[in-house]
């Protein structure tokens, strides 16, 4: 126990469509304010919004590598066009550390050393071995991985870093058809970028009344944010060297604080949802996938 | 079979299965074993090793070819199954397995090169260089395309590619990336990827109240029905949801996938197979949907045009579309 590497905080890619201003002024906090070690920036979703943030991109990576984070470029989770993958090829040649989140990133990075994104399927320690005999130097494990998995897949001999999201809504599932679009009636291709409208994804309930899902664009999320703070510990113990915030609208500094004190072992789980709380709104907390139970459970302490 | 127009391939879910889709004209049928290493784990289905054995001599007597689906991903610490199951594959004499999981690959391509391999749906490549590197690293003969590509996207694929390609032909219409959708474990616990079932049977519960039915899965309601009306299975790509106010279909109306129309535009694409969904569906509607295919394929291998074959009532809903093969969901 005594050689367990120290435990990162990262910032995932931002997954909902901001205006590249707010994007920019959120960073750039982020670089000045943040205790986080590492920021993944990048479009995820859809590749339609990329041009937007284009502006501020250089700006924003040169102020968090200014600010001594780790800067991580993110690729597409689905990739299908040919303008899409030279991207890829644009993204990579640029020689920044990479995370790919679809399998055509892996093979434009031909072995150089990468992150695997939570996107690219590693389940079990024949995947990982796989990935990391091919330049993965990080995993970031699917959202369904429970504890037992996490645990058997940690490789405290190979030094495969593990990375699992901690914080925020929980992607679901991609798709080629954009649900935001449907749901405002339009065409993918005349979408407008609607799903700016809501920051935080806009939410779909169930015909009785119960929130339940969250659309982003061509993405969907749980409703719930997934809130591991009562188990940073035992991933801690367990093998998993980076914990993710999935970036929302909402106070992330604070939510990178309560975070690091956990880590640092300063708060205890159970007061730190507590003090999450505030910051949260009514959106209620999930973390039964990492139990081994339906993703929208919420297990409380045992 | 050098003049073949494109191949179908037809669902064996059982033993009984096989033999209607080879009977009914098959060129080739796929099936998988009775445990979580397929993605059709259902109750009653699929097989064991002796099962396998006699189904394919069965189908190799009638100049029809076995696909084994070993497309999951195995849970951490237990990669045994899989394993297990590419060698009785092997045994069994299968002509392939179509693999989705990066260690099992591996796996079957360091244990068992002569195996043919083909890529699972679930492993969902969309694109050349991903098909280039299952291609490259295992040797990949062929690809089953998502279902989110049109027409033009495939004929690009395989011009680019080079590989075999196996197109969803008839069954439902997928809009997620498969193999990485979460939305049936969040709602049951039960995982597509691990244990090979969406929206699992024993999760699925019909109420009454108050004069409509409610279909559930989990504790979770994804549709409502007048009384009397035939309520969909739950999976929840196939639920009802309400946005800003309105319920709507949010991600697919209750359609069903028949490209039986388009085979000359897939043909033209360069497709190499047709893919007939339905392991979990029943001999008689593996026959029907096999032996109308096997006419429009052998009229059009004549040249001739194909009769028109009444399959509506056998899709999902009772309505059909191409899915995305026609604009790409644009």
């Amino acid at each position: 126990m005594s050689t367990r590497p120290p435990s990162r905080l990262t910032l995932g890619p931002l997954l909902f469509h901001w205006p590249a201003q707010k994007r920019r002024d959120f960073y750039l906090r982020i670089a000045d304010e943040a205790p986080v070690d590492t920021v993944y920036l990048g479009e995820v979703v859809c590749s339609k919004r990329e041009s937007v943030f284009a502006p501020f991109r250089a700006e924003v990576i040169e102020r968090l590598r200014a600010a001594g984070k780790e800067v991580v470029l993110s690729t597409l989770a689905l990739v299908t066009t040919a303008r899409e993958v030279d991207e890829i090829r644009t993204l990579v040649a640029e020689g920044s550390l990479v995370e790919a989140n679809d399998v055509a990133c892996l093979q434009v990075l031909a072995g150089r050393p990468h992150v695997v994104g939570p996107y690219v399927n590693v389940f079990n320690e024949g995947a990982r071995d796989f990935v990391a005999g091919h330049g993965a130097t990080r995993i970031v494990l699917p959202v369904e991985m429970p504890a037992t998995s996490i645990r058997t897949v940690a490789d405290t001999v190979g030094g495969t870093e593990l990375e699992v999201q901690v914080f925020g809504r929980l992607p679901l599932s991609v798709a080629m058809r954009c649900y935001h679009a449907r749901a405002h009636n339009r065409t993918k291709d005349h979408c407008q970028l609607v799903c700016g409208l809501d920051p935080d994804g806009l939410t779909a309930e169930t015909v009785d009344g119960v929130d339940i899902l969250t659309i982003n664009g061509t993405q969907t999320l749980t409703h719930g944010h997934g809130v591991l703070l009562a188990e940073l510990a035992m991933l801690q113990a367990d093998g998993v060297t980076h914990f993710r915030l999935s970036p929302h609208d909402l106070d992330m500094v604070r939510v990178a604080s309560i975070h690091r004190d956990v880590l640092d072992g300063r708060c205890d789980g159970a007061d730190a949802i507590e003090a999450l709380r505030p910051l949260t709104g009514s959106v209620p907390y999930v973390n039964g996938f990492l139990h081994g139970r339906e993703g929208l459970a919420w297990v409380g302490r045992p | 079979m050098t003049d073949r127009y494109l191949e179908l391939v037809c669902p064996a879910g059982t033993p009984a299965a096989l033999r209607a889709a080879v009977d009914a004209g098959a060129d080739t049928v796929y099936c998988g074993f009775r445990d979580c290493t397929n993605a059709r784990n259902y109750p009653g289905l699929n097989f064991d090793p002796d099962e396998l054995r006699d189904g394919v001599a069965y189908a190799r007597a009638r100049g029809c070819k076995v696909l084994v689906a070993i497309n999951t991903f195995p849970r951490a610490g237990n990669q045994a199954p899989w394993h297990r199951a590419v060698d009785q594959a092997a045994a069994a004499g299968a002509d392939a397995v179509i693999l989705a999981d990066l260690g099992v690959l591996d796996y079957a391509t360091r244990h068992h090169p002569a195996l043919r391999r083909h890529l699972s749906v679930q492993a969902s490549a969309a694109n050349a260089p991903s098909i280039a590197f299952y291609r490259d690293h295992f040797d990949v003969k062929r690809v089953v395309l998502p279902r989110v590509l049109s027409v033009r996207e495939v004929a690009a694929l395989v011009e680019e590619t080079g590989i075999e390609t196996e197109v969803f032909a008839f069954g439902s219409v997928g809009p997620m990336s498969e193999g990485r959708c979460f939305l049936s474990s969040y709602l049951t616990g039960l995982s597509p990827t691990s244990e090979g079932a969406c929206a699992p049977a024993s999760h699925v519960a019909y109420i009454d109240r108050d004069g409509e039915v409610l279909s559930r899965l989990g504790s979770t309601t994804l549709n409502t029905f007048a009384r009397g009306e035939p309520a969909a299975y739950p999976t929840p790509c196939k639920g009802r949801y309400v946005t800003l106010g309105r319920a709507s279909y949010l991600f697919e109306e209750p359609v069903g996938l028949n490209a039986i129309a388009i085979l000359p535009e897939l043909k033209a694409a360069g497709v190499t197979a047709l893919k007939i969904e339905g392991r979990q569906r029943s001999r008689a509607y593996v026959a029907q949907i096999v032996g109308a295919f096997r006419q429009a394929l052998d009229a059009l291998a004549r040249g001739e045009t194909p009769p028109v074959a009444a399959l509506s009532g056998e899709t999902e809903g009772g309505r059909e579309t191409f899915g995305a093969y026609q604009k790409g969901w644009r």
